[in-house]
Parts: C-alpha cells; sequence; structure tokens
C-alpha cells in the first residue's frame, strides 16, 4: 500500500515536563537545594538518603509554587490533594520509591496558549503534581558496558514539578514552540530557572501517528533524553519521520521508550514492552492530605504577575509594538519590567526608540556578562537620560551607544566615582557625560570647519549634491564625522551642507 | 557485687523516689541491670546487643541532675530499646540480616526523648525481622525465650522487650505495635504493654513496618509506669508528619479514681473460637472484679472484628513492600558486590538479607499493590478498614473503654506455628483491631492459665489514654500478678 | 470464627497463584527466589489470599477507602535550609564507595 508521508500520516505529540522548583530546601527535608554546590553527597540527610525510620515532611513553599503555576497555566486547583509512592528499584531512588502524586494532582485542566507559523494553538494541560527528584548517576564508562555506577544523592528529593500536556501537537514546530512558551512562563512567574542544559527542566515526549483524520491514537512512543530545545526539535523530527516510514511500510510500531542520542541524532530503544513496570502507586501513609483552601488559591492567584502573553499585547495595543518587538521585549519579566520603565521614563511616542535600545544594547549586554536585567548597573532612568541627551541632540547615537558601553561594562572610566551602588541612574548619566567632556558639536563655527573640509576632500560628492542629488548628502555628512571623531551632530552638519550648497 | 536486686524488679515510680532519696544511684541501677542482663540473658536472648558505656555515662549525669534537683522524670531508669528504633552509632538491625552493622546517623525521636527525661539505654532488644511476627522467632539472631517457661515463645514482635521488663533486666522498655506486638508478648510474659493512638508517638526514627499502622510504646511493670513512660515519649515531632500537636498532660490524672460508673464493654466477637478456657475463665474472673468495682458491663459487638486479620494481611504487607525497598545494598546493608548487574545485585542482596517471613509478606505486599489486583485486595482492605473503625466509634458512643483478653492463647511453645504463617497470623486477631483504628491500648497482666501469663486488654476512644490506663490501674489494684517472679527464673541470681 | 484453620502446606484446591506469577511478583520486588522457593511461596501465599478473599463477603460499594487514621491534614515545614549531614557519615555505611560517591554495579536494563 503506498501512503503519501507526508500529507496522509499525521503525528500526534504530547509533552511531559520536569521542572526543578526554586525552593531553598528540599521537597521533603530541609537540606539544601543547591545540589550543584559542594562535592558528591554533601547534601543529604537521613530523609533523602531514604535511610530506615526517616519520614517525609512537605515543603510548603514548593506547594506554593506548584499552584503557582498551575494557576498561570489556568488550571482547575482540586480542594484536595495528596502524595503518593511510585514503587520502583532503580540506585538513583534512595527509598526504591518516589514520592508523588497520582490521582489526584494538585491541580488539573489547564491550557497554555501557543503562537505557530500557521496561528495560535490552544494545548491542553492535563494535571500539574508535584514529587522528588532523584539522585544522579555517573557511569565508570559507557552506559551498557560500564562495570560499575556511582551515585551522588545531592539532587535526590530537590522539589520537581511535572507538568503533563495534552497530546495536542501535530509536528516537532508545535512541541518546540510549546516548550519555549512553557518555559518562558516558568521562568517569568519565578518557579524555575528554566535551565535545560542543566538539567533542571527536563522534557519527555509521547509520539504516535495516525492516518491524518484518524480519531484513534497510534501505538505512543516515549523519547526521552532531550536537553535543549533544538534537541526537543530534532528528536522529535527523527522519530516522527521513522514512525511515518513504519507505518508506510506496514511495519508496526512498538509501545516503548527510545532516548535521543544528540550526537548520532537518532533515537534508540532504550525498554521493550515486557520490562514495561508496574509501579504500585498508593497512597503515601507517611504524609497527611492537603486541603487547598480557596483563600490560599486566591491569594497565590493575585500574587500572579501580568503573563507574558497578555503583557506583549498591551504593548502591541497601548504602544503601537510590531508583533515581534512585544515579543522581544517580553522574553523575560526583567527585561519587560525594565523596558517598561524606560517607555516610561521617555513618553509612549518614543516606544520605538526603547525598543530598539533594549532589544539592541541591553540585550547584547546582558548576553556579552550573562546576567539578568535586574543586574545591569545602568538602571532605567539612567538609560532614559541617555535616550533623551541623545534625543535633544546633545549626544550623536554612537556617542550615546559608547557611553551606555562604559555605564553598563564599567572599568575604563572612573564609574565608581559617578555611581552608587544601586546602579547608575539619570543622575550618573548626567555626570558621567559633563566628566568625560563627551557632547555633540552642533556649534556652526566648529562646524563650518569640518564641512569645508570635506567639501574639499570629496569635490564629486559635492558636484551631486549641487545637482540635486539627495544621496550624495550621505557620503558629505560621513566624511564630516570621520574629520569630527562622530562628535558633530548630524542634524546640524545636514542643515549646514544643505544650506552651503543648494543655495 | 550481688545481682539479687530489689531494684530492678520496682517500678519506675518506686526507683524514682528511692534515688531521690539518695538509697541507690543512677550507676547502681545501670550497674545491676548490666549484671542482671549478664546473669539472666543468655537462656532468653531478649537483648541483642548492650550498651553498657552508653548507659553508665547516662547514670553519672542521671546522678549529676538528681543531685542538682533537674532530674527528668526518667532519670536513673533502666531502658532496654526494640532493636526497630534507630539508636545514633549504635548498630540497629531491626533483627534483620540485610541491616548487620547498620550504624544510624541518627536517634529515633521516642528514644532521644526517653534519654532526655533520664533513662539509661542498657542495650537494644531481640525482635521479629523487622517487625513482622508474632513469636520473636524470625529473628535473624535466634528466638527469644519466654522466662516462664524457657520452650515458649515470648509473643512477638517485640519479645525481646517485653522479656527484658519480665525478667527483671530493665525497667521499662519501648517497643512497636503494628497489629499486636506489644500487647501480644505483654501478655504472654506477664508484663504491662501499651499501644498508645496513632500519632501520640512520633515514628521518626522508627524503622517502618507499616507506617500507616506502626506504633512505638511501652513495657513496664505497672500501669502508673506506662503512664510516666509514654508522658516522656509522646508529643507533637515536626520531623514526624503523621505526629498529631495533642496535649499530653493529664494522661495519669485518672490512675487513682477507680472505675465506679464507667461502662465497660464486652464485645462477643472478642471471645473466638479457639481461645483457651483457662484465658477465657482468667478474662471473665477480671470481668467480675470490674463489675464489682462498680464499672458497668456492657455486651457490645464489633461485627467486622473477624475481618480484622484479612484486611491486616493485605495492608500491613503492601505499605511494608514498599518500606522495605530501601533495602537494596546501595547505602547501607547487606550487599552482592559481585554482582554483574545492578538487577543481580538488588536481586540477591535481598533473597540473601530477608527471612523467610519478610520475603513472604513482601511478595503478598507486591501482589495487592500489582496491576489488576490493587482494587480487589488493597483497596478492598481500605474500605473494610473503614468498617472496623467504624465499629470502634460505634461502640465508644455507647461505653467508655472496651475490655478483652489480649490474645486467645497463652504462649505457645517455640516452634508450634512457624511452618504455619496462617495460624501464626490468627494469633494476632485481638489486638490488630486497634491498630486499624489507631485507637489505644494496653495490656496488663490478668492471672495465669497453666502457669502461665494471661493479658487482659483494655481499648479507648483516640487519645483517651487517661481512660484506658484508669481502667487498667483500677484492675491492676485488685490483683498482685506483677510480684510472682517467672518461673524460668527461680532461683536465678 | 477464624482461628482454626489448617495448616499452609495442606491445600486440595488448585493454587491461586501460578508460579510464573510469583516468579513475576518477585522479580517486581527484586528478590531472587529459587525455584524451590517459588514453588514454595506460591502455595502459601495461595493460601493466605484464600483466606484473605474473605473480604469478599462484605458489600464496600458505598464505603469510603480508610487510607490513615489520622485526623491530620496540611502537615508542611517552612522553606528554611537545615543542616546536612557530612559526606562522611552519609557514606559510612556503605557497602562500597569510591571518591565520595556510593558505588553499584552496573547498570543494565
Ligand atoms: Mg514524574
Ligand atoms: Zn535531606
Amino acid at each position: 500500500m503506498a501512503v503519501d508521508v507526508a500529507t496522509e500520516i499525521e503525528a500526534v505529540i504530547g509533552l511531559e515536563v520536569h521542572a526543578q522548583l526554586l525552593t531553598k530546601s528540599k521537597m521533603f527535608c530541609r537540606c539544601s537545594a543547591d545540589y550543584l554546590k559542594g562535592g558528591p553527597n554533601t547534601h543529604t540527610c537521613p530523609v533523602c538518603l531514604g535511610l530506615p525510620g526517616a519520614l517525609p515532611v512537605i515543603n510548603r513553599r514548593a506547594v506554593e509554587l506548584t499552584i503557582r503555576t498551575a494557576l498561570a497555566l489556568n488550571s482547575e486547583i482540586p480542594e484536595f490533594s495528596k502524595f503518593d509512592r511510585k514503587n520502583y528499584f532503580y540506585p538513583d531512588l534512595p527509598k526504591g520509591y518516589q514520592i508523588s502524586q497520582y490521582d489526584l494532582p494538585l491541580s488539573r485542566n489547564g491550557h497554555l496558549q501557543v503562537e505557530t507559523g500557521s496561528g495560535g494553538l490552544r494545548v491542553g494541560i492535563t494535571r500539574v503534581h508535584l514529587e522528588e527528584d532523584t539522585g544522579k548517576l555517573t557511569h565508570t564508562g559507557a552506559i551498557h558496558t560500564s562495570e560499575a555506577s556511582l551515585v551522588d544523592l545531592n539532587r535526590a528529593g530537590v522539589p520537581l514539578m511535572e507538568i503533563v500536556s495534552e497530546p495536542d501537537m501535530r509536528s516537532a514546530d508545535e512541541a518546540r514552540e510549546y516548550m519555549q512558551r512553557l518555559r518562558q512562563v516558568l521562568v517569568w512567574i519565578g518557579v524555575s530557572d528554566g535551565n535545560m542544559e542543566e538539567g533542571s527542566l527536563r522534557c519527555d515526549a509521547n509520539v504516535s501517528v495516525r492516518m491524518a483524520g484518524s480519531a484513534e491514537l497510534g501505538v505512543k512512543v516515549e523519547v526521552k533524553n532531550m536537553n535543549s530545545f533544538r534537541a526537543v526539535h530534532a528528536a522529535l523530527e527523527y522519530e516522527i519521520e521513522r514512525q511515518q516510514a513504519a507505518l508506510a511500510a506496514g511495519e508496526e510500531i512498538v509501545q516503548e521508550t527510545r532516548g535521543w542520542i544528540e550526537d548520532k541524532s537518532l533515537t534508540v530503544s532504550q525498554r521493550s514492552k515486557e520490562y514495561a513496570h508496574d509501579y504500585r502507586y498508593f497512597p503515601e501513609p507517611d504524609l497527611p492530605p492537603l486541603n487547598i483552601s480557596r483563600e490560599e488559591v486566591e491569594r497565590i492567584r493575585a500574587s500572579l504577575p501580568e503573563l507574558p502573553a497578555e503583557r506583549a499585547a498591551r504593548f502591541r495595543e497601548d504602544l503601537g509594538l510590531s508583533a515581534y518587538d512585544a515579543e522581544q521585549v517580553t522574553a523575560g519579566i526583567e527585561l519587560a519590567d525594565y523596558f517598561e520603565a524606560v517607555v516610561n521614563g521617555l513618553g509612549n511616542d518614543h516606544a520605538k526608540e526603547a525598543v530598539n535600545w533594549v532589544i539592541g544594547e541591553v540585550n547584547r549586554v546582558l548576553k556579552q556578562r550573562n546576567i539578568g536585567p535586574d543586574a545591569l548597573r545602568l538602571r532605567p532612568d539612567g538609560l532614559v537620560a541617555l535616550i533623551q541627551q541623545k534625543l535633544n541632540g546633545t549626544i550623536s547615537n554612537n556617542q550615546a551607544k559608547e557611553l551606555f558601553g562604559q555605564l553598563t561594562l564599567g572599568g575604563e572610566l572612573e564609574v565608581q566615582n559617578i555611581s552608587s551602588n544601586a546602579g547608575h541612574g539619570a543622575d550618573a548619566v548626567a555626570s558621567l557625560i559633563k566628566q568625560s567632556g563627551v557632547r555633540q558639536v552642533s556649534d556652526a563655527g566648529e562646524l563650518e570647519a569640518w564641512v569645508d573640509a570635506a567639501i574639499t576632500a570629496q569635490p564629486q560628492a559635492a558636484e551631486d549634491v549641487r545637482a540635486g542629488n539627495e544621496r550624495a548628502i550621505g557620503r558629505l555628512v560621513g566624511e564630516v564625522m570621520k574629520l569630527s571623531g562622530g562628535k558633530a551632530s548630524g542634524p546640524a552638519v545636514n542643515a549646514m551642507i544643505q544650506e552651503k550648497l543648494r543655495t | 557485687m550481688s545481682v539479687r536486686s530489689a531494684h530492678l524488679d520496682a517500678s519506675i515510680a518506686d526507683l524514682a523516689t528511692r534515688l531521690a532519696g539518695g538509697e541507690v544511684t543512677a550507676r547502681q541501677l545501670a550497674e545491676e541491670s548490666l549484671a542482671r542482663i549478664d546473669a539472666r540473658d543468655k537462656p532468653l536472648g531478649a537483648f541483642l546487643r548492650t550498651t553498657p558505656e552508653q548507659a553508665l555515662a547516662a547514670a553519672d549525669a542521671a546522678d549529676a541532675a538528681i543531685k542538682a534537683g533537674i532530674a527528668g522524670p526518667l532519670a536513673g531508669i533502666p531502658m532496654a530499646v526494640k532493636d526497630v528504633l534507630v539508636t545514633e552509632g549504635v548498630e540497629t538491625t531491626a533483627g534483620s540480616k540485610i541491616l548487620a552493622g547498620f550504624r544510624p546517623p541518627y536517634t529515633a525521636t521516642t528514644v532521644r526523648r526517653a534519654l532526655g527525661a533520664g533513662a539509661l539505654p542498657m542495650g537494644k532488644t531481640n525482635c521479629d525481622e523487622f517487625a513482622m511476627g508474632s513469636s520473636t522467632e524470625n529473628s535473624a539472631y535466634g528466638p527469644v525465650h519466654n522466662p516462664w517457661d524457657l520452650g515458649r515463645v515470648p509473643g512477638g514482635s517485640s519479645g525481646g522487650s517485653a522479656v527484658a521488663v519480665a525478667a527483671g533486666e530493665t525497667t521499662f522498655a519501648l517497643g512497636s505495635d503494628t497489629g499486636g506486638s506489644i500487647r501480644q508478648p505483654a501478655a504472654l510474659t506477664g508484663c504491662v504493654g501499651l499501644k498508645p493512638t496513632y500519632g501520640r508517638t512520633s515514628r521518626y526514627g522508627l524503622i517502618a513496618f507499616a507506617s500507616s499502622l506502626d506504633h512505638v510504646g511501652t513495657f513496664t511493670r505497672t500501669v502508673a509506669d506506662a503512664a510516666t513512660v509514654l508522658a516522656a515519649i509522646a508529643g507533637h515531632d515536626a520531623m514526624d508528619s503523621t505526629s498529631a500537636e495533642r496535649p499530653v498532660e493529664g494522661m495519669a490524672a485518672g490512675l487513682a479514681e477507680g472505675i465506679r460508673g464507667l461502662r465497660l464493654g464486652v464485645p462477643k466477637e472478642y471471645f473466638v473460637e479457639g481461645m483457651e478456657p483457662g484465658v477465657e475463665a482468667a478474662v471473665k474472673t477480671a470481668l467480675d472484679q470490674l463489675e464489682k468495682e462498680g464499672a458497668e458491663l456492657i455486651d457490645i459487638s464489633l461485627p467486622h472484628t473477624d475481618y480484622g486479620v484479612a484486611t491486616y494481611y493485605i495492608i500491613a504487607p503492601a505499605e511494608a513492600s514498599s518500606n522495605l525497598a530501601r533495602m537494596d545494598g546501595v547505602r547501607f546493608g547487606h550487599s552482592a558486590p559481585d554482582a554483574r548487574t545492578v538487577t543481580e545485585q538488588y536481586a540477591r542482596a535481598r533473597a540473601e538479607g530477608f527471612g523467610a517471613e519478610v520475603k513472604r509478606r513482601i511478595m503478598i505486599g507486591t501482589y495487592a499493590l500489582s496491576s489488576g489486583y490493587y482494587d480487589a485486595y488493597y483497596v478492598k482492605a481500605q474500605k473494610v478498614r473503614t468498617l472496623i473503625k467504624q465499629d470502634f466509634d460505634a461502640a465508644f458512643e455507647k461505653v467508655d473503654a472496651i475490655v478483652s483478653a489480649t490474645s486467645p492463647t497463652v504462649a505457645f511453645p517455640l516452634g508450634a506455628k512457624t511452618q504455619d504463617p496462617l495460624a501464626m497470623y490468627l494469633n494476632d486477631v485481638l489486638t490488630i483491631p486497634a491498630d486499624l483504628a489507631g485507637v489505644p491500648g494496653i495490656s496488663v497482666p490478668c492471672g495465669f492459665s497453666e502457669d502461665l501469663p494471661v493479658g487482659l486488654q483494655v481499648i479507648g476512644p483516640s487519645w483517651r489514654e487517661d481512660i484506658v490506663f484508669r481502667v487498667a490501674a483500677a484492675y491492676e489494684s485488685l490483683n498482685d500478678w506483677g510480684s510472682r517472679v517467672p518461673t524460668a527464673l527461680a532461683g536465678a541470681v | 470464627m477464624p482461628f482454626l484453620v489448617h495448616g499452609l502446606n495442606y491445600n486440595p484446591h488448585p493454587m491461586k497463584l501460578t508460579i510464573d506469577e510469583v516468579r513475576h511478583v518477585a522479580n517486581l520486588a527484586r528478590l531472587g527466589l529459587s525455584d524451590d522457593e517459588l514453588e514454595a511461596m506460591a502455595s502459601q501465599l495461595s493460601t493466605i489470599l484464600e483466606y484473605i478473599d474473605k473480604l469478599e463477603e462484605i458489600d464496600t460499594a458505598a464505603i469510603p477507602p480508610t487510607a490513615q487514621v489520622g485526623e491530620l491534614a496540611d502537615v508542611m515545614q517552612e522553606d528554611e535550609v537545615g543542616p546536612s549531614l557530612p559526606q562522611e557519615a552519609a557514606l559510612a555505611n556503605a557497602p562500597a564507595r569510591e571518591d565520595g560517591y556510593f558505588r553499584v554495579a552496573a547498570i543494565q536494563e
């Protein structure tokens, strides 16, 4: 049977995302959750080592952060929830069971709106629940040939939130877009650091294929070990193609778990069906259930910030930003706050100017120094002052950028003299401009010498301008800038050239 | 030094007076206890290990505290601790080979509180492996023998703690009760065994058998002593999420009040088929005595009693199968270091480390939780548990306390039931329901049948240990069963 | 009344559990049982489960399950870091260790 793979077979994808929560202590004990610090097995206690007799105690903050997430994902918070034990043996699981949630998770029935190339997609969120992370294994050699594995339990018991989506995605593109959106929200509301490389945010996918239009789901394959957005995309593309080819060839697709092998760019079967786990879930007898009061839910809901999608929409409507610009300045909540403070200082009319600075200079420095906007030395009011100096012609665009560099990187100039610990504000910008003597020259006497020299140096350009060729002015202005070391005011130079050559 | 010690046969209350009056020192008590263990324990096997250094150091501290007038309620009192309670730096095995050599880095809350109250830690006592058993024959370290007849079992699983007190090796002991493991051995060895309300005593540091059923409790010579020890070890513990924030004061308030006007329920289902005539006779005599003292005896029914054992033998093994999963030979305990794969390492470590009864229960529990059987077994048992709890709720609408035999039989010969697990399970028919419901129960000596001790069980509503103590103390005051010396010790030093 | 029962080894009925089922459960529980042990276990577990089947006599359709008898709910602790064990104490009971890690045999699925 010949099947047109591309058009007749569709993929069905659901994602299970695990995110470590930004708590100080672990989920069920008070060991530090900062598991990367210190040597192996230095963040453990009887509880997270799973020693005989030790008992768990729920971390209140972890519950709050999970509810916070669920609310940001438009989910229902049931009044009654509980923890269960998921039983399986693995050396990174000290108790031989993971405390998780089975039939009464902290939340259900949410959704996340995702923008895709072909418009909006609403991805259902089946559930958000809370569990504990496992320890870390190091294999002394390749996993299948190694003689031994080494176990570090620093990570064991770190609060882990699991977000399960409905099988609402139909392509690798959609899955990646969902994952990016989800990460944006998690970081935005302060529950996760979103670091996929370090594994604090992890993604597993359930993938199946079926004839387009069919209501039934095909055999589900679980894909694991995707450590970046790129990997999510590549692994799903690979897996979809593999399944499509199998289906087209009339082969049976086996229900299994497959791991993404990054350096080989393929998925490999990890466990076949006969090893299917029987997790023997049952209610965790060591933990009383949770009654989530409506007051508590409303308190947490009220503490949520305006979410990125809402904020981008507001920027589009109120400030007239393009969809692209609005997207860029709402990449993170700190950036959006920074941007909004700059716009507020400059006035809405200068929103585009603020966008250009924030997605240009600000983002460049943040990336360069690997810091967040809150750690930027130049405060929004400082940037406002700087931009205003440029807008009123006191300094040129290039000078403004150079000053921005000094104000953010620090060092060369004696920045300490003009700064406070809280960062550089408007005062600092004013004193820096004064102290450094940087300003734009628009004094006619000074300008005239440079303009005359430029006309002498570029006679052909001068001739072209005289002949009415507007565009030739640029060459003369450029020459003036070169001669003045960028200090000359562009508009003033322009006006003087016009005056000298066109009258 | 003489090991004939009136002190070691006395109650905590008496010893506290003698210690305060300078009649005896804590150090003397520690030494006498060690000497008694030395002289008596070989044929009994109550102790897995003694801790003389810790005991003597605690004794010196207690003597100093007594002198300074800042002594705690258990200052200078020799204590034995069941080996399911972890003790920092002291090997703790739960009677299992799989934990041989395990030295915990922390101490169970109840033990810590007893030590904080001045108790002297004499050592760790033998028990059924992971508290699974009713005869203490399931210990990997050999059985415990009943001081009333060395050929008989002491009951279980806390057989070692029961015998330590019954044989006068220590003044009190800590144990755990999941299906009767304190009350039944107390009955079979002739001492007082208390299982408090679920949540009254912290389980932190109690090596879990069945988390929703495990209770830490006490073995003492008198009911008043049980109240004293309970007050010292009970109360909220932030490390145990199931521990209640209930006040512990006043539990001993009614000890001397008598029982005039109290309504005592006598459940017809607790006179089970197979109850030994001598046991039944002793309990009926006790009931007559209580009635004469002014209690009102009321016939009641706990209709689901007959299902208690079946319910228990799903829930307890299910939880146990999960609780014992941590015994994998990775972080502690017996391992199979030459295994080629980790799966083989687990299977061998656990096969070699666990005894037959533990394996049996892990298997039942794993099966009951496994896919396709969960509803039929586990959920079904949880529902029947609800009915059993409701039986008690209904009964306590009509009566203040329930009185019955603790065990349908006296101590049975070693080996009598080891080949018949179900017969062994059924020995706990009268104690299991209180564990399933979480209500407090006590066993007090109630005479003898064929020269072996019989126990009277008093069960109260949740959080009403005071009533349990009051009824038990009233009965205790009418007799003098505690003064009889165990047969096997007659003539012993 | 349940008290007098037959011994486990006397079992005239076909067993409730087959050897294969017992082997599967032993595998789930990571208990390496010999063939003899599997056989004995099948017989003993069958007898115990037959006894447990008496629960079927009760109609529990309208009865809620009891998982815990405590009256508690919402027991939580604040998110504050407390002390951890020193590495040496964490590893002190390990049957095998290496460079600060617990060591286990190779992982092969
Ligand atoms: Mg999970
Ligand atoms: Zn910990």
